[in-house]
């Protein structure tokens, strides 16, 4: 019985590496051809850092990548705040409205992006002039990012704060601290892990957003995506490589650190 | 102030923000689209613009909306489909075959692609579909005589790229309800005199399908909606819906035309559920 366990653990094994191969191999030959000098992705590789270098030239793409970074944090501050508030809100009170108010985050969750960035374009479009702002820019952009990022953050702070022993509380409470003090010395120690792992989370949704940012951006602001977008539209070159190499490396390093506060798909 | 008010207070100061935010960025512009939908112009045209249905007919009368509206839902149904043929096996593996540091590990790298950028992913397949590209050159150093392999700009490739943009949905929500099933249950069923097959066909199955049917939906409707996807790997031949209300938007202009097929493409997303749900409902999924 034993035996024949292991030999199912093998198979198992075998077939995951199989898929892994899958999801990891056309990252990989990207990323390998960042680094060879055909500028038409000739073989044999030649080993080279000159995209990298033109890189640092290209003042459309850093300009696009600094945009990405503030919108990126800004809409990290924001959404973990807003998101966090309203979390404690849903398990702290029972309340009229409160399953409704649980119920409305599907809609930003489910709805294509394509649907939820037009829509905002004519919105925005409308409204926006009205308040002297313009309808399409960063700002709009960042109001976009922190919509789709909210959900996210309520419901990852949410899952933290429903296994929160109240218990606790309550003994601080009794041994005399005042709400303020049991809130910062015990309650919030205890829900940080899933506020980090919420903010980490808004931030990589940011980073990686595309569709939405792409209907809201003007000609000429842009962010890194909608940058690397309009530059494969025009055709392939190593450059394209080289960015899309580090947004890679970034996003995947913001959730292996995101791994060490939040367990995926719950116990393992 | 009564500790009833004082709540009140607490409530509307802690989920206010958030939700007037969501109102704003959500619901009021589905609601401006909803509006705009049935206007006769543009708004992007300075002239006075009056209420008609004629954009929601259009999808009835120009002959190419019904058969790219299919188009897109094929799509979506072979994007599901192989992702739940791939991404099942997997995600068992992963709940009943690997333990420990194992399962662990193997878990992070699966979901570790789905949180990284979509549009770089689907950019890296042109590295490896396209001529003289990764599959090209590994096809030749094994048959050197063979001819010149291109998949870029077919439909093949845009469903290879899709498959491997959802495949962690399906594999994480199968995952989810695979691991939830209790081991002895299993074991039960097998001393009873089970085979193997039927304790996976009777037990197993059963219970793990509202998992796969969450991940399905996370799948199916995203894939009905993608315009970016087949448009890098598609090229002109992966005309889908989502790439024609882009269009409205960004090329001609009619925002009233994309604005209605949006909200047509979401119609038929829900009676796509809506004629699936009793037959869940009777299986007992989604109880």
């Amino acid at each position: 019985m034993k035996r024949k366990l292991d030999i199912g653990g093998g198979i198992a094994k075998t077939y995951l590496a199989l898929v892994l191969l899958f999801l990891y191999v056309p990252i990989l030959v990207m990323a390998l051809l960042a680094f060879n000098r055909s500028p038409l992705y000739q073989m044999p590789f030649e080993f080279d850092l000159v995209w990298f270098k033109a890189l640092a030239e290209n003042d459309r793409l850093l300009n696009a990548g600094w945009n990405s970074v503030v919108i990126a944090l800004v809409n990290t501050v924001v959404a973990t705040v807003l998101g966090t508030a309203a979390a404690l809100a849903f398990s702290r009170y029972q309340f009229r409205g409160r399953q409704v108010m649980q119920l409305l985050l599907l809609p930003p969750i489910t709805i294509p992006w394509l649907v939820i960035g037009t829509a905002m374009l004519v919105f925005f479009y409308w409204t926006f002039p009205l308040m002297g702002l313009r309808p399409r820019g960063l700002h709009a952009i960042l109001l976009g990012h922190v919509a789709l990022s909210l959900p996210y953050v309520i419901i990852v702070v949410g899952a933290r704060l429903a296994d929160f022993p109240k218990a606790v509380e309550e003994a601080a409470a009794t041994l005399g601290a005042t709400p303020w003090q049991t809130f910062w010395r015990v309650s919030a120690p205890i829900i940080a892990p899933g506020v980090v792992a919420a903010a980490l989370f808004a931030f990589a949704t940011s980073f990686d957003q595309f569709v939405i940012s792409y209907f809201l951006a003007p000609p000429g602001v842009t962010t890194l995506p909608v940058e690397i977008y309009t530059s494969i539209r025009k055709g392939f070159t190593p450059e394209i490589n080289a960015i899309s190499t580090i947004i890679i490396a970034v996003s995947m390093g913001v959730m292996l650190i995101t791994a060490r506060f939040y367990k995926f798909g719950g116990e393992r | 102030m009564s500790p009833r008010q004082r709540q009140k207070w607490a409530i509307f100061g802690l989920t206010g923000p958030a939700y007037a935010w969501l109102a704003v960025t959500i619901f009021l512009p589905l609601s401006a689209m909803l509006y705009c939908s049935v206007l006769d112009v543009s708004p992007l045209v300075p002239r006075p613009a009056s209420f008609t249905l004629a954009n929601y007919a259009a999808f009835f009368q120009k002959s190419f909306y019904l058969p790219l509206t299919w188009w897109s839902i094929l799509l979506g149904f072979w994007t599901t489909l192989f992702c739940f043929l791939v991404g099942y096996p997997a995600a068992y593996a992963l709940a009943k075959r690997v333990k420990g540091r194992w399962r662990e590990a193997l878990f992070l790298l699966i979901v570790l692609p789905f949180w990284s950028n979509a549009l770089v992913r689907i950019f890296s397949w042109t590295m490896v579909l396209r001529q003289g590209g990764f599959l090209d050159m590994a096809l030749h150093s094994v048959f050197p005589d063979a001819p010149a392999f291109n998949l870029l700009f077919t439909y093949p490739a845009v469903v290879i790229g899709l498959v491997h943009s959802y495949l962690p949905y399906m594999i994480l929500t199968c995952y989810v309800s695979l691991q939830a099933i209790d081991d002895s249950l299993m074991e039960a069923a097998r001393s009873l005199g089970a085979e193997n097959t039927t304790v996976f066909r009777r037990v197993v199955f059963p219970l793990s399908l509202p998992g796969v049917i969450s991940g399905a939906v996370l799948i199916f409707v995203p894939v009905i909606g993608s315009f970016m996807e087949p448009r890098i790997l598609g090229g002109a031949k992966g005309a889908t819906l989502g790439m024609n209300i882009e269009e409205q938007f960004t090329v001609t202009a009619n925002w009233p035309l994309g604005a209605a097929l949006s909200f047509t493409m979401l119609a038929i997303v829900l009676v796509i559920f809506a004629v699936l749900y009793p037959i869940l409902k009777r299986r007992g999924v989604w109880a």
